[in-house]
């Protein structure tokens, strides 16, 4: 198996792992503005993805991903199937050339993509959403435009996403269950998002182990100061 | 023939409207995919397998309930071969239309939408 495909299974097995530990904490945040089965849907789906993926026979990066993802879908009940399974199963398209800095924005993007047109959500609806979408444009600047090493580029997204997670707890649910709540969502913290950044915790701590790095301590600013007469060009 | 898919969260729900539309379609392939692993809920790989019953070529319409059937119902057409669309049409009258259209010798899959799509429109009073 080559080294990113077997990395991309440490990271399903650390996630599957990372889950059942938060089971119980991502099943009271869903009891508050839920039904009270995030934690138990996603822990079962995710064990069954680590199981699924350790099978394949010398799989390459792109199939563990698809397979993990197809495993969840199948396992997962309710949205968090689609959303969280057959987004990573279209996103898994994008790294049939391996795992490199490049695909993984390409990635990141295509997943953000899908979760909000599944979803029919944007930032702000107390969703996923807002975990991802600070973190993937973190993500993909920190590569493309500070061209920073990808675990630093990571961990600047795993604290931009923690940035969206906090900012689900003052606004309102516009999208999901917790819609129909209205003005009661405010003041509580979304499980989705908060399971999405348990998620990408776990890739960031599972590339540093892989790289043989300790994961490096960053915060969501850029150290690059935006030239506007560069960009106008 | 295009062929019909009725997808609710309930299996109960989905078969009791598959034998309503039925009265009405004739030959029209219409098949069942409600609950997920006997529980309410959806559940893509169902879906699939039912998409796949109901396509002999000419393509399926897909009826939903609510929330995440349409979610499951889009990720079930992404990975189908045929073609398959879901119909912004209410689940049991939309399948009732959809069965009925489907029967004209003419039809095409983008008939049978507009029909679906149609009962929307019903009057009930």
């Amino acid at each position: 198996m080559s080294g990113d495909a077997e990395a991309v299974v440490a990271a399903v097995e650390a996630v599957a792992e990372r889950i059942e530990r938060e089971r119980d904490h991502l099943t009271d945040l869903d009891s508050a503005i839920g039904d009270a089965d995030h934690g138990g849907n996603m822990a079962k789906g995710w064990a069954e993805a680590a199981d699924a993926v350790a099978e394949l026979d010398d799989p390459d990066a792109q199939t563990v991903v698809k397979t993990a993802g197809k495993t969840v879908l199948s396992e997962v009940g309710g949205a968090s199937g689609p959303l969280y399974g057959g987004s990573l199963v279209f996103a898994s398209q994008e790294l049939e050339g391996g795992v490199t800095p490049e695909s993984a924005v390409a990635f990141a993007e295509t997943y953000l993509e899908k979760v909000k047109d599944r979803g029919d959500a944007s930032v702000g609806d107390q969703t996923m959403v807002d975990a991802l979408t600070p973190a993937v444009h973190t993500f993909k600047k920190s590569v493309e435009t500070d061209e920073l090493p990808p675990l630093e580029a990571l961990a600047k997204a795993v604290a931009a996403a923690e940035a969206g997670v906090e900012y689900t707890v003052p606004i309102r649910a516009s999208k999901g269950r917790a819609s129909y709540l209205g003005w009661r969502s405010v003041g509580h913290q979304d499980p989705g998002a908060t399971s999405t950044l348990y998620i990408m915790e776990e890739l960031l701590e599972t590339a540093a182990d892989e790289l043989d790095s300790e994961v490096p301590d960053v915060d969501t600013t850029s150290p690059t100061i935006p030239d506007a007469e560069a960009a106008e060009e | 023939m295009v062929g019909l898919v009725v997808v609710s969260h309930s299996a109960t729900a989905a078969e009791g409207i598959v034998e309503v539309a039925a009265e009405m379609g004739g030959d029209t392939a219409i098949e069942a995919a409600g609950g997920d692993d006997g529980e309410m809920g959806t559940d893509a790989d169902r879906i699939s397998d039912a998409l796949a019953a109901a396509d002999d070529g000419d393509g399926v319409v897909v009826l939903v309930d609510l929330g995440s059937a349409v979610m499951n119902a889009e990720v079930a057409i992404e990975m189908h071969d045929g073609e398959a669309v879901i119909a912004d049409a209410p689940v049991l009258e939309g399948a009732v239309n959809a069965a009925v259209a489907a029967t004209d010798p003419k039809a095409t899959l983008d008939s049978v939408i507009e029909q679906a799509e149609a009962a929307a429109d019903i009057e009930k009073t």
